[in-house]
């Protein structure tokens, strides 16, 4: 349909070239963990504590289990395999998204600001996020499950590099 | 002007004005709830000295904020001082401002006074960046807006009025989907003051009377019926009150639209902001063969304060040939003709079919449900709204997809999407600063994705939805060269960099 020299179904995007820290996925495994095990554990006290509605409470949390430990399991791995990224003289480019794959790019000279960011279970695991916005509001490229020094290397190299490009990258 | 200036210190006159506005309109309705209560001397002798202290307090208030303010135009800066009991100082810088945009509501245009907004349009901190000067003198709210957007290239010769307003746009006026919800509204409104009155079951009685033997069908004809004619009279109203005596001007790098009957608004772009233009047609509109243009500027902050989508409206509902002309004229360069659209592929109209059928189904779903649990009837509602969705759904989604199209040009992007709302967008290629790709499961399946070009301008982020694989990565590596190339397998042939790329 197109005039480009590439045959139908030959385009594609290539992945960035660095995975995340594998450290990553103890951490997104810890999360899914909380997200399921509390409600699991929640239910599990309230049944054994109001014996009359026991099945009510025990049964959600079997369905919660059932759900819950397989993802737990796999969707970790799988993640490891999809977020990935590479920072080039030129840009900032990642892949991420979960059961939407997204690759974004940003180029190094419309980047305003770079952010590091440790929330309490990062820091447990000795990771950090970047992120890089433009000057679009919807523009915002970020990196999670760095290691902590990476990240910090990475946002002073990024910093350093937009502050050598002059004008207001819109 | 170099000193601090005060605002026009008629402001509390019309601060005193509007409170009096105020206790009339609140204690008419409250002193015939009153009277009636008890007796119209003690009804006025609540409301008398309420309105007298609301009055008072609300001039006192607005004298101490008029003599606590001050604005000066500094070189390089703009300084307003405010706060009546923490002092605030914001000093915008000259060489940010983006928008100067002049209003007057009636009360204001009473005085000859105008409100001024000065806008950077930082994305950050809303409210931080812009000042409002509120109110000064019309002339000196013109001196402002001509000092402040004028830069020193005077290169940009004045090209006076590229679109005026020609009346017979009213007709698209009931056609907006303004319409039906103004004359819902207006129900609503019936219904709401009738109560204030105590006197609702009495409206809805005497409205069920007039039906009385009437089969429910015609009835709920009629009152739609009736909904509709009010809202069109009404949306009518709106496009005068909103669109009179508009005009879109190109003073020398500024784009300038003013219009309004009672309130008169200006707004003016900056032209160096400008990143596009994005041609709109609700479907009313479309059907009727009309579209809008609305500007794709960095530096119109969206969101509150005012700024509601028809603040970057260059262009009012108009026929479609006007509004092209009106964006070649605005963008310098015709890039809805002179760009060809290569469409998507089948694949994206498939996905809506499902995704439209998928949605009636939920619905009939739903009242299936509620026919088998709770109450027959609604298993008549199920089939009966299946029977009419689907062909509604269907046809939507079938326009969707022929409305599926991306180009493009020497220097603009273009990208169209939408049934119910129509929107072809001209982005300028140096305004894109980065690109977004997505692809959920299905989509890799059928080998689509979805691409979004990142712009400082406008809604942040415009899509080029569903279109195949190959295209859409290809449209990205020659509207931006050199940025997305290096991401690419195989790495693509060298594309002519002058705007060759183009659909077939």
């Amino acid at each position: 349909m197109t005039t480009t020299t590439t045959r139908r179904g030959d385009l594609r995007l290539r992945p960035p070239r660095n995975p995340v820290d594998p450290r990553a996925v103890g951490w997104w495994r810890t999360t899914l963990a909380l997200l399921f095990g509390v409600p699991f554990a929640a239910l599990v006290a309230l049944g054994l504590l109001i014996p009359p509605a026991r099945a009510w409470f025990l049964l959600p949390a079997a369905l919660v289990a059932v759900v819950g430990v397989p993802l737990v399991l796999a969707l970790p791995r799988w993640w490891y395999r999809v977020h990935r990224w590479e920072v080039t003289d030129a840009a900032v480019y990642t892949r991420s998204g979960y059961f939407w794959q997204e690759w974004r790019v940003a180029p190094m000279s419309r980047i305003q600001t770079v952010d590091t960011q440790r929330g309490p279970l990062e820091q447990r695991f000795g990771l950090a996020t970047v992120t890089v916005t433009t000057a679009s509001a919807k523009g915002a490229v970020k990196i999670e499950g760095l290691d902590h020094r990476v990240a910090t290397e990475l946002a002073e190299r990024l910093t350093a590099t937009t502050r050598a490009t002059p004008g207001d990258a819109t | 002007m170099t000193g601090w200036a005060a605002l026009d210190r008629r402001t509390v006159v019309v601060a005193a004005l509007l409170m009096a506005g105020v206790s009339i309109s609140a204690g008419v309705p409250t002193g015939i709830g009153i009277a009636q209560a008890t007796s119209i001397g003690t009804a006025l002798l609540w409301l008398l000295p309420a309105a007298a202290l609301l009055v008072a307090g609300g001039s006192a208030v607005e004298y101490v904020r008029w003599r606590r303010t001050r604005y000066r135009l500094a070189p390089g800066r703009v300084e307003l001082r405010t706060g009546v009991l923490v002092s605030r100082h914001r000093s915008l810088q000259r060489d940010r401002i983006r928008t100067v945009d002049i209003t007057a509501d009636p009360l204001l245009r009473a005085f000859g006074l105008v409100t001024v907004r000065i806008g950077t349009g930082e994305q950050s901190g809303a409210g931080e960046a812009s000042v409002v000067l509120r109110p000064v003198r019309a002339a000196v709210g013109e001196s402002l807006r001509r000092e402040l957007l004028a830069r020193a290239d005077g290169r940009v010769a004045a090209d006076g009025a590229l679109a005026t307003l020609d009346p017979r746009w009213i007709r698209y006026a009931p056609v907006s989907f303004l319409a039906p919800l103004l004359g819902v509204s207006a129900f609503g409104g019936v219904l709401q003051v009738a109560k204030w009155f105590g006197l609702q079951s009495e409206v809805i009685d005497r409205v069920l009377g007039l039906f009385r033997g009437v089969p429910l069908a015609v009835t709920l004809a009629v009152l739609v019926a009736v909904a509709l004619a009010v809202g069109a009279v009404a949306a009518l109203g709106l496009w005068v009150e909103m669109w009179w005596n508009y005009r879109l001007d190109r003073e020398p790098g500024t784009l300038r639209v003013r219009r309004g009957l009672f309130t008169t608004r200006s707004t003016s772009i900056e032209e160096s902001r400008l990143r596009g233009v994005e041609l709109v047609e609700p479907l009313g509109a479309r059907l009727a063969g009309a579209a809008r243009v609305d500007a794709v500027a960095t530096g119109i902050t969206t969101g509150k304060d005012g700024d509601k989508p028809d603040h970057r409206t260059l262009l009012p509902v108009a026929p479609r040939a006007t509004a092209r002309r009106v964006a070649a004229a605005v963008l310098g360069e015709p890039p809805f003709d002179a760009v060809p659209l290569t469409r998507h592929p089948a694949a994206a109209r498939s996905k809506r079919l499902r995704w439209a059928l998928g949605g009636v189904a939920t619905v009939a779903a739903v009242l299936a449900l509620g026919g088998v649990l709770v109450a027959e009837v609604l298993l008549h509602a199920a089939w009966v709204s299946a029977v009419v969705l689907v062909p509604i759904a269907a046809a939507l989604a079938v326009d969707a997809h022929r409305g599926l199209g991306h180009g493009l040009g020497e220097r603009y992007l273009v990208a169209r999407r939408g049934s119910v709302r129509r929107a072809t967008v001209a982005l300028q290629r140096a305004g894109i600063i980065g690109w977004t790709v997505r692809q959920s499961i299905f989509q890799r399946r059928a080998g689509l994705a979805t691409l979004v070009a990142t712009t400082a301008a406008g809604a942040g982020a415009y899509a080029v939805p569903d279109a195949s694989c190959d295209d859409a990565l290809a449209l990205a590596a020659a509207a931006v060269p050199g940025l997305l190339d290096p991401f690419l397998e195989p790495p693509p042939a060298p594309v002519p960099t002058n705007g060759a790329f183009v659909a077939t």
